[in-house]
């Protein structure tokens, strides 16, 4: 769901710029003197990580392909914040290096891909979590759902841009991405069931907010 | 070895060999833009260090992408790491 340059006009790229580099600031805000000597490598990790598993593209249809975002995982294992930083890095990297997502279109990248997954998608974790007693299937809800959520709000800035109309380009967008929502909701769950039960201690550093 | 030595291991693999097993048809955004005759908007790269996940200048491709994606890991952790040291409290004097 890497938006390239081009698709966005100028003011939905502002737009999303701006709101993703307030949210990026205070992320940093809140993560700075609260790190601990164990978050370090875990921080490194959760980011090597989704780089990695974001190269995986998964053949969800005919023709198309979907692959893992990450924002609940890291968001569940640092909290919203230090969560926030980790995906910008990763979207950061992948725009300026490996040319997938547009330079001017990262704003926009970091906010569908990213905050919507660490902000959002915590605190739904958070609210499911407390529902249904249990941590991997609010993960795995969550998961998918951030995935589609990310997706309509792709598809409302792809429409703003006049790229598209609304009444199109949102039911195709969201139609496919209720498919690669389920590749993220396994690979959440997977890791998490890993970690609960190899080493359950590194689920418990959400960094306080 | 410490738990995130192993972690970074299986970090690697995953960039540098699972990666090679790859779907190459579009993602979810790139069907939809071709379906809807939008993927022409697509802008060139004013530059471009390793595009599509490819290092350049090595014919065979499976060893450009597994190289790519060994880089990418890596410096994701070093970049984060030092992101995680630079926001850790520091002691004064």
């Amino acid at each position: 769901m890497h938006i390239p340059d081009g698709f966005l006009t100028t003011p939905i790229m502002a737009l999303t710029w701006i709101i993703t580099l307030v949210v990026i600031a205070y992320a940093i805000k809140q993560t700075k003197n609260k790190l601990t000597d164990a978050h370090i490598p875990l921080m490194g990790i959760l980011a090597a990580f989704v780089f990695a598993a974001q190269m995986l593209n998964i053949p969800v249809a005919a023709g198309t392909s979907g692959h893992f975002l990450g924002g609940v995982l890291v968001a569940i294992f640092v909290g919203p914040w230090a969560g926030t930083i980790i995906m910008a890095c990763v979207f950061i990297v992948q725009a300026l290096i490996f040319q997938d997502g547009g330079i001017l279109a990262m704003g926009a990248n970091i906010f569908n891909m990213g905050i919507i997954g660490t902000l959002c998608g915590y605190y739904i974790y958070a609210a499911l979590k407390k529902m249904a007693h249990n941590k991997i299937l609010a993960a795995g809800v969550t998961s998918w759902l951030t995935v589609v959520l990310a997706s309509a709000f792709c598809s409302l800035e792809l429409a703003a841009s006049g790229t598209s109309p609304l009444h199109m380009v949102l039911p195709a967008m969201v139609g496919v991405h209720t498919l690669i929502g389920i590749i993220e909701a396994a690979i959440t769950i997977v890791v998490i069931s890993t970690v609960l039960k190899s080493r359950p201690d590194l689920l418990s550093l959400e960094v306080p907010s | 070895m410490k738990w995130w030595h192993i972690a970074l291991i299986i970090c690697v693999g995953i960039g540098g060999i699972f990666s090679l097993f790859a779907s190459a048809e579009p993602d979810g955004l790139e069907r939809v833009a071709h379906d809807q005759g939008f993927i022409d908007k697509e802008g060139e790269s004013s530059f471009e260090i390793i595009p599509d996940y490819s290092s350049p200048g090595i014919d065979n491709e499976m060893i450009a992408t597994s190289i790519a994606g060994i880089i990418g890991v890596v410096l994701m952790f070093v970049l984060v790491y030092y992101i995680g040291i630079a926001l850790k409290p520091h002691e004064i004097g």
